[in-house]
């Protein structure tokens, strides 16, 4: 039986990974490759780096990141961030990535999804959906630019739309759990697991082992990232992944 | 010595970085001169079957590959690359394989026997199951790969199926017979177990053991 995933998720800036990394034992808790590493021994499942470098020659450095990365690691992982072009994707795998994660670049030109599905399989694209609770709309709207620009869509219909054109995995983060640390956005998440047929991933809101329960149990979700409560280690991959075995889930 | 067949497709980084990683010497090439000096073959692949066998043809690999194995010489398919060893797919249209191993691949139903449907790809970890014993599972613990695929092999020929995952069906994992090996995981992704995996191919091609039925 497939396993329920656990993926921490590293934001990278200018090839370092920063929003608080409080590791004790680590050379260089700024290190991804060493972090990447840490999270592996771990029993992560799969790793996603999320490039939020605001220059060229940062994007220049994920893709020396990456290949070390992909040197270290005998997991998959996923990068995002900055990549608007078929020729940014290619470059990110053949550097040793295994999928590819898209958001803003996606919705302003949704083709840019087939376009790498017909190159490198549906398998590897990742659409990435920062999503906001909207009164007016009865349902969450889309946001774009990390969450500063609201979009016409309403998330179950561009996640539709986005599986239609290739995507082959949905990271859908939560606007309003996102940091709150109260756990995941569960109505959400089923929302867009009702529309989809592809692996959804939860993301936003994570703050105990019991939220993790709740976003495979109640919401249905395939794997759960976190970042936070795993960089401050409130609790770590390996007790998360134990206390889920211990519910009976199907873990690694 | 081991030859990763670079045909323009794919994982080769990670592919390459594994044998690294075990500490087994190999060499990235498209060039047929190269690959013949090797001792065994490695195809990976990530991509679409039409467009990977299209490569293959266009470039002379598809009969170096089975010229390959008809001089009983290893040759180990991984994920698409272990597809591919199988006489057609079903992915975008129908195309021919290379035609080593008996059977085609298919796109997952997304609908189990009794109308649940499920979802597809197969991505994520799963647990293996050993069904014959092969040098290439030898000291392989039966635990979780790392599967990402829509598309499966289906085949008649139960010999050829070392070991499987089970994901609403019966998903054949490892496969062989003679010198042509595959997994439809990906063993470079899969922990420990993935590396054992490939520790023994790079093995067998190291004592150049010819593998028979």
């Amino acid at each position: 039986m497939l396993t329920k995933r656990i993926i921490p998720c590293l934001d990278v800036k200018e090839g370092r990974v920063v929003k608080g990394i409080q590791f004790v034992g680590l050379r260089d808790a700024g290190d991804p490759i060493e972090l990447a590493a840490f999270y592996d021994g771990q029993g992560a499942d799969e790793l996603v780096f999320l490039d939020i470098s605001a220059s060229h020659e940062g994007h220049e450095t994920m893709i020396e990141v990456v290949e070390e990365v992909a040197g270290k690691l005998a997991i998959p992982f996923t990068v995002g961030g900055g990549i608007r072009t078929l020729e940014d994707m290619k470059r990110v795998l053949r550097a040793g990535a295994d999928k590819v994660s898209l958001n803003t670049a996606a919705v302003l030109r949704p083709e840019l999804i087939k376009e790498g599905a017909d190159f490198f399989g549906a398998q590897c694209m990742v659409v990435a959906i920062d999503a906001k609770y909207d009164e007016e709309l009865g349902s969450w709207r889309v946001y774009t630019h990390g969450g500063r620009k609201a979009t016409e869509w309403e998330v179950a219909d561009w996640a539709k739309h986005a599986v239609s054109l290739g995507a082959g995995e949905i990271l859908l983060t939560s606007m309003d759990q996102d940091g709150a640390k109260t756990g995941f956005d569960v109505p959400l998440l089923k929302k867009v697991g009702d529309a989809v047929s592809v692996p959804v991933i939860a993301s936003g809101g994570a703050g105990n082992q019991e939220h993790f329960l709740e976003a495979f149990n109640e919401a249905g979700a395939d794997a759960a990232l976190a970042a936070s409560i795993f960089h401050y280690k409130e609790t770590s991959v390996a007790e998360v992944k134990s206390y889920l075995k211990g519910e009976g889930l199907s873990i690694r | 010595m081991i030859g990763i067949v670079d045909y323009g497709m794919g994982n080769l980084h990670s592919v390459s970085k594994a044998m690294e990683r075990i500490g087994l010497p190999y060499v990235i090439s498209e060039d047929l001169e190269v690959l013949k000096t090797t001792d065994g073959l490695l195809l990976p692949g990530v991509g679409a079957f039409p467009d990977a066998m299209d490569i293959l043809n266009t470039t002379g690999k598809a009969e170096f590959l089975r010229q390959w194995v008809a001089d009983g010489k290893p040759l180990m398919g991984i994920c698409l690359g272990m597809q591919l060893l199988f006489e057609e797919s079903e992915e975008h249209r129908q195309t021919k394989g290379l035609g080593l191993l008996p059977g085609k691949v298919v796109k997952f139903q997304g609908q189990s026997a009794d109308g649940t449907p499920y979802k597809v790809p197969h991505m994520g970890w799963n647990q293996l199951h050993f069904h014959q014993q092969h040098p290439l599972l030898n000291d392989v613990e039966q635990g979780y790969v790392y599967f990402v695929h829509s598309y499966v092999v289906q085949t008649e020929d139960t010999q050829i199926l070392l070991a499987t995952s089970d994901y609403h069906q019966d998903v054949p994992a490892v496969v062989g017979r003679g010198s042509v090996v595959g997994t439809q995981f990906h063993p470079e992704k899969s922990s420990v177990v993935g590396m054992d995996l490939l520790a023994n191919f790079g093995q067998l091609v190291e004592k150049g053991v010819k593998l028979h039925d």
